[in-house]
């Protein structure tokens, strides 16, 4: 197994800052906009942001929540591994809103996919958008792109892109692993 | 940093005593993220979406069978319900002819419920389909001994360590078989109280306490299930007669506050009122009756969505 890490350190937290003041640049002060965070890894992401957009906007209240997608993918059927499901904790109205989708990597687009219909059952955004930490160039399976981009990645499918956060793996990086 | 696959260790549910301790917490996990789903706006995901399932129902059911297609539908699946007494069972057709009938038709679970027990196993080892037992005689009913441990746990936090006091026809009761198992599994412990007739003779076995007398069983206990006298399943006459039963062991207010502490109540349903459970006990603010109901659809939910994940 090679390890080669990708992103880490005070670059780190460059792009999350980056990604911050994209996203006011289009949301102001957020008034009517809301973070979502994908579950599992996306969460992390996604408080990540929304911190750090507090503390460049001490006055915007800034509307926050994850969103488990467990069943709605489209591969009970066909993976034999079931995904653990996760809480869905969004205590605002989605109606309306400018909602950012937080996940830390974009693959295939199928997790994404999923989030919309997920999404949908809250309610009819006025704007989806999606901002992704790490973009796995070149592999998607549907017809489905990113509006905020922490790093592109060119990678085959048998690599595999891991974030990891301070949080609960002691390090913010990014890793690409490849067998032998 | 790999997410979790968790699996139930069986392809059927065909009872608790196949389950696991993790089996069960994995139900109760899930059950909990249904349970959000189903207090949403829009209360279905498409988890179920080309999946077919069955409801053979050779014994009367309300709350079971509408839970279960409750479930189902939330689920997105598709569903067929059959009940025996408007069916082709009465012109002396078997039981896996009946079962691998329905089966050609593409269909990819079978949830039954049949007066005799073992009929769930029987038809696992004989058909190619997921079972799911909803009750076979006076054996097993899996899904309510879930759905009951399950609301023992909302309102306590954990079942571990509560006494619960299982009341009335154990007997013929497969509630109470299947409560008894769960509920030692999840570490909690289990007093069965009846007429010494209801009470089938080696049930010490079990590792359960037996008493007879329902006072000293209320006592002693966090949790009461009330169980139904199953008329329908006695052949001979198991006491003098139901007002006698009604005087010795229905639970009335008088007693519930004439206690030392506050219990809950719960019943699997139907409820004979003003047998086993008064009126002002059932509707009381200790009885958890209709949050078994509510839990139902979650538990079931989760068991059908945790089967289907076992197909691929």
């Amino acid at each position: 197994m090679q390890k080669l890490t990708l992103l880490d350190g005070q670059k780190f937290q460059i792009t999350i800052q980056r990604l911050c003041h994209q996203l006011i640049e289009n949301h102001n002060d957020f008034s009517e906009s809301a973070i979502v965070g994908i579950q599992p890894r996306g969460a992390y992401l996604a408080k990540r942001i929304g911190d750090e957009l507090r503390r460049l906007q001490p006055k915007a209240n800034i509307l926050q929540g994850n969103l488990d997608i467990t069943f709605f993918r489209d591969d009970i059927r066909t993976n034999k591994d079931l995904p653990q499901a996760s809480a869905t904790e969004i205590d605002f109205i989605v109606e309306n809103k400018n909602v950012v989708l937080v996940d830390d990597v974009l693959w295939t687009g199928r997790t994404i996919r999923a989030a919309l219909d997920a999404l949908l059952a809250f309610g009819r955004p006025r704007k989806v958008e999606l901002l992704v930490l790490v973009d796995r160039r070149f592999s998607r399976q549907l017809p489905i792109e990113p509006d905020y981009i922490g790093i592109q990645v060119d990678s085959v499918d048998s690599q595999k892109v891991l974030v990891s956060w301070e949080e609960t793996d002691k390090k913010d990086q990014i890793i690409l692993l490849s067998e032998k | 940093m790999a997410d979790q696959h968790p699996k139930l260790s069986t392809k059927h549910l065909l009872g608790i005593k196949d389950l696991t301790t993790e089996d069960i917490q994995l139900i109760f996990e899930t059950a909990d993220n249904f349970k959000d789903v189903l207090n949403r706006p829009i209360k279905k995901v498409p988890s179920l979406r080309d999946i077919t399932i069955a409801n053979i129902f050779f014994e009367n059911s309300t709350r079971t069978k509408l839970s279960f297609e409750l479930a189902e539908k939330r689920l997105s699946a598709d569903t067929i319900s059959f009940a025996a007494s408007s069916s082709s069972v009465s012109k002396g057709e078997t039981l896996i002819d009946t079962v691998n009938n329905i089966l050609a038709m593409k269909v990819d679970m079978v949830v039954m419920r049949h007066p005799h027990a073992g009929a769930g196993l029987f038809l696992s080892k004989h058909v190619d389909a997921q079972i799911v037992n909803a009750g076979d005689g006076a054996h097993e009913h899996p899904t309510q001994a879930l759905l009951d441990a399950f609301s023992i746990r909302e309102k306590y936090g954990d079942v571990s360590g509560k006494k619960v006091a299982i009341i009335g026809d154990i007997l013929h009761s497969r509630v109470a078989l299947s409560n008894i198992l769960c509920l030692q599994k999840l570490g909690a412990e289990v007093m069965v109280c009846g007429p010494t007739t209801l009470i089938p003779k080696y049930i010490g076995t079990l590792g359960v306490k037996v008493e007879h007398d329902l006072l000293k069983a209320l006592n002693w206990c966090d949790v009461a299930n009330m169980l139904r006298i199953q008329l329908e399943r006695q052949d001979i006459r198991y006491f003098p007669s139901l007002r006698e039963y009604t005087m010795l062991y229905g639970l009335n207010k008088e007693i519930l506050d004439s206690l030392n502490k506050e219990i809950t109540v719960m019943h699997p349903g139907p409820i004979n009122r003003g047998v086993e459970i008064t009126s002002d006990v059932a509707d009381s603010k200790q009885s958890i009756i209709l949050d078994q109901v509510e839990n139902g659809v979650a538990i079931r939910m989760a068991v059908l969505y945790l089967l289907a994940g076992h197909r691929a």
